[in-house]
């Protein structure tokens, strides 16, 4: 070993510890940001969650009411107009203020609020089932009003708990508190309701449907239409300025904010074509136009992803152009399209802007029966929600992000698993 | 596989072609936001007690709503639509031009907006000039002559030696919400004109009259919280310094975290709001177009649900949710109005 390169290695040596210190830096620089992402989201999540997980119980009173027939005008059974307008909520308020005796018109009024105005309907409901419940006493959970609800998931037992009853009223909860009888029970209303105004009937059926509706539009439109062009683009298009500038264009969509759609979609479909507003209809062409270039895209990557090597052997063999698409590129192209597709789904599935300049922020009970009925979406559920005064809306709407959340997550797992399984390499 | 797709989009192309221009059998709505709450409520309750689907309710905004529904006849147009104030002539120029002549005027109730605090801070007693000074972006100069200065105040005592020595911080709706028309409407123009000067210039030069009664402050003292009352709220309950310009309805679903403000010495109660002694109220409204009664069904019978007792009256189920309901007289005109659906005259 000569002097020299005696120096050369001492050098090195020399700046190890700094290159070292710099490798590590650097690795912990992409730990602390891996690590701050993660504490978004937890804190994300836990501010939902925690929020969120007290909308899937719900406070009820177990009742034994007595269904006079004669306070409900009802002779017989057989009349439906009588059995559909009876006067259930008088009967349920009736009810109460012969149980409970409160003094006054205040506190009278006062006890009427601390039951759901669905009371009635849920009574209504039993009859119309069972028609010889008439004149019969039946136990029945009756659903108790947001406040009540608010209460007790929430306030009771902290004497602090500030709260919107009164007196009388919390003495009338702690003695149903005390004989067992309010109690809470798993939120099925929650699944089963469309919207409403009273938080504690307000559920996110109709807003589910409608998101199915509108992506089943949007599915069988830019399925079909995105691997089509994509196939074209790719396969049969000649390479010329013209499919450059198509080409362009395409990738330019891809990231036009989403609203602009939504400007477009009022223009054309509602305005020209007539389609109505509000409906899984227009809703589904509008985000067929937003997913169609991400179909498109990841669509031609996958068919370019197969090697020639399969084309020309399909060629050589006597294949057609177009067997040689169909029944060899398309099959092995088809996982990477599906995985495209399934992610432009899920973003659809996200979108609220370009659904507000076609009328779908819209207060909707009727649970959507086809893609031409009145509906909305899950998404703008929950802005609808989080912009109610009711506080009870407030752990709706977290409830409503969980289940909006839980869809994302089924549906990106999904595409992965896919990609997993189909996937093929050469 | 691709062939099923295809014929299956060709199908719903041709199934919801053939639909869309099917008769509408629901009411559609549009309109204010701050009338969205108590129009869906009856919307509901009318759909859960005839035998009439449910009507369609939309959030538009009330200049939003009035252009949808000026855009013509027929059951692609609204049948009604909610405003948080009275139609403007031009609206009604609009509508004519489009062949909707005939509009029926329903009043439903008060609103009262309200400048409230959290729970944790001292209630303040201001005036409509408080107001005025402290949100304005111009403000007479202080020394009491008629010239015109950038807004100068920092707290709330500079302005009024009774008001505690807190910073101005207001947080407030965007400029596209009826509800900051109709506090600078009644709160900020209502202290504006209290100077003789700039009173004067209504009759002089009234587009800078309106230039400066309307003009809220840029300079962080008033501060844009969005269109979500619910947040304005939660901002409050974090920073009590603070006060926020919400909806009365608002104010009392949150009663046990946030106060109103006295303003000209009323506290924003049911009851200041609905004999019309706390300034700062507004009238809602709803519009309804004549041409659609008997063509799309049930409109007749939400009418009357709407102004049915049960619902507009002292204990009906809109003053749960934060409505003020009018007058014993006013009650009645609109009681008239629905019934024989008389139009409003064409100003």
């Amino acid at each position: 070993m000569t002097n020299s390169n005696l120096t050369t290695r001492q050098k090195v040596e020399a700046s190890m510890a700094r290159r070292r210190a710099s490798e590590t830096r650097f690795r912990l620089y992409g730990m602390a940001s891996v690590l701050f992402g993660m504490l978004c989201l937890v804190v994300l999540f836990g501010d939902i969650f925690s929020k969120g997980y007290s909308a899937f119980s719900q406070t009820v009173l177990t009742t034994e009411i007595y269904l006079d027939a004669d306070y409900l005008e009802i002779s017989t059974t057989s009349d439906e107009q009588a059995l559909m307008n009876a006067n259930y909520e008088g009967l349920v308020k009736n009810h109460f203020k012969t149980e409970m005796q409160p003094s006054g018109r205040k506190e009278r009024r006062q006890l009427y609020s601390m039951i759901s105005a669905g009371a009635g309907w849920q009574i209504q409901k039993e009859i119309l089932a069972d028609t010889s419940l008439i004149g019969q006493t039946i136990t029945i959970d009756l659903i108790m009003d947001d406040d009540v609800d608010q209460w007790f998931k929430h306030d009771h037992g902290n004497d602090d708990g500030s709260t919107r009853l009164s007196e009388a009223q919390l003495g009338w909860l702690d003695s149903w508190v005390e004989s067992g009888d309010l109690h809470t029970r798993f939120n099925t209303t929650f699944f089963v309701n469309g919207d409403s105004r009273e938080p504690e009937l307000a559920g996110i059926r109709g807003a589910m449907t409608g998101t199915f509706l509108t992506l089943l539009v949007t599915f069988l439109l830019s399925f079909p239409i995105g691997v089509a062009a994509a196939i074209y683009l790719e396969e049969f298009a000649p390479k010329n300025r013209l499919t450059e500038i198509v080409e362009i264009n395409i990738n330019n969509l891809a990231a036009v904010p989403s609203i602009t759609f939504g400007l477009l979609g009022l223009a054309i479909f509602i305005n020209i074509f007539g389609v109505s507003r509000s409906t899984p209809l227009v809703g589904g062409l509008v985000l067929t136009l937003m997913t169609l270039p991400t179909i498109i895209i990841s669509g031609r990557a996958a068919i370019k992803a197969v090697p020639p090597s399969i084309r020309e052997a399909a060629l050589g063999l006597g294949a057609s152009k177009m067997q040689t698409v169909f029944h060899h590129v398309l099959p092995l192209a088809l996982p990477g399209m599906l995985t495209g597709t399934i992610i432009g789904m899920a973003q659809a599935l996200g979108e609220t802007a370009p659904l507000l300049m076609i009328g779908m922020i819209a207060f909707v009970v009727d649970v959507p029966g086809f893609i031409n009925d009145p509906s909305t979406v899950l998404p703008v559920q929950i802005f609808l929600w989080s912009d109610s005064p009711e506080r009870a809306f407030t752990e709706r709407t977290s409830g409503a992000i969980m289940v909006l959340l839980g869809f994302l997550i089924i549906m990106n797992t999904a595409a992965v698993v896919l990609r997993r399984r189909l996937e093929r390499r050469w | 596989m691709k062939k099923a797709l295809l014929t299956g989009a060709a199908l719903l192309a041709t199934l919801a072609g053939s639909n869309a221009y099917a008769e509408r059998d629901y009411i559609s709505i549009v309109g204010s936001s701050t009338v969205y709450p108590f129009s869906t409520v009856v919307a509901e309750r009318f759909g859960k007690s005839s035998s009439f689907p449910t009507p369609k309710v939309e959030s538009t905004g009330s200049g939003g709503g009035m252009k949808l529904f000026c855009s013509g006849v027929g059951e692609a147009t609204p049948d009604i639509t909610n405003a948080s104030r009275a139609i403007k002539s031009s609206e009604i120029e609009l509508c004519a031009k489009n062949g909707i002549t005939d509009i029926v005027e329903v009043m439903v109730g008060y609103d009262g907006i309200v400048l409230a605090g959290s729970n944790d801070a001292p209630q303040f007693e201001l005036s409509r000039k408080d107001i005025f000074l402290a949100l304005a972006k111009v403000v007479p100069a202080t020394d009491g002559s008629d010239t015109l200065i950038d807004n100068p105040y920092k707290t709330w005592k500079e302005i009024n030696p009774a008001l505690p020595a807190k910073k101005i911080e207001v947080l407030g709706p965007p400029p596209t919400s009826g509800t900051r028309d109709a506090f600078v409407e009644l709160g900020m123009e209502g202290g504006c004109k209290k100077f003789p000067f700039i009173a004067a210039m209504k009759k002089t030069d009234k587009s800078k009259y309106k230039a400066l009664c309307h003009g809220m402050r840029e300079d962080g003292a008033y501060v844009e919280a969005g269109e979500n009352d619910n947040l304005i709220v939660q901002k409050l309950v974090a920073n009590p310094d603070a006060l926020g310009i919400f909806g009365y309805s608002f104010l009392e679903q949150n009663e046990d975290k946030v106060h109103g403000s006295i303003i000209e010495g009323q506290a924003p109660t049911f009851d200041a709001i609905s004999d019309g002694s706390y300034p700062v109220s507004r009238s809602l409204f709803f519009y309804v177009k004549k041409a659609h009664v008997g063509v799309i069904p049930g409109i007749e019978e939400f009418l009357a649900e709407f102004i049915s007792d049960k619902a507009m009256g002292e204990d009906g189920y809109l003053a749960d949710k934060g409505m003020i309901p009018m007058t014993e007289k006013e009650y009645k005109k609109v009681v008239d109005t629905v019934e024989n659906l008389k139009t409003i005259a064409a100003k």
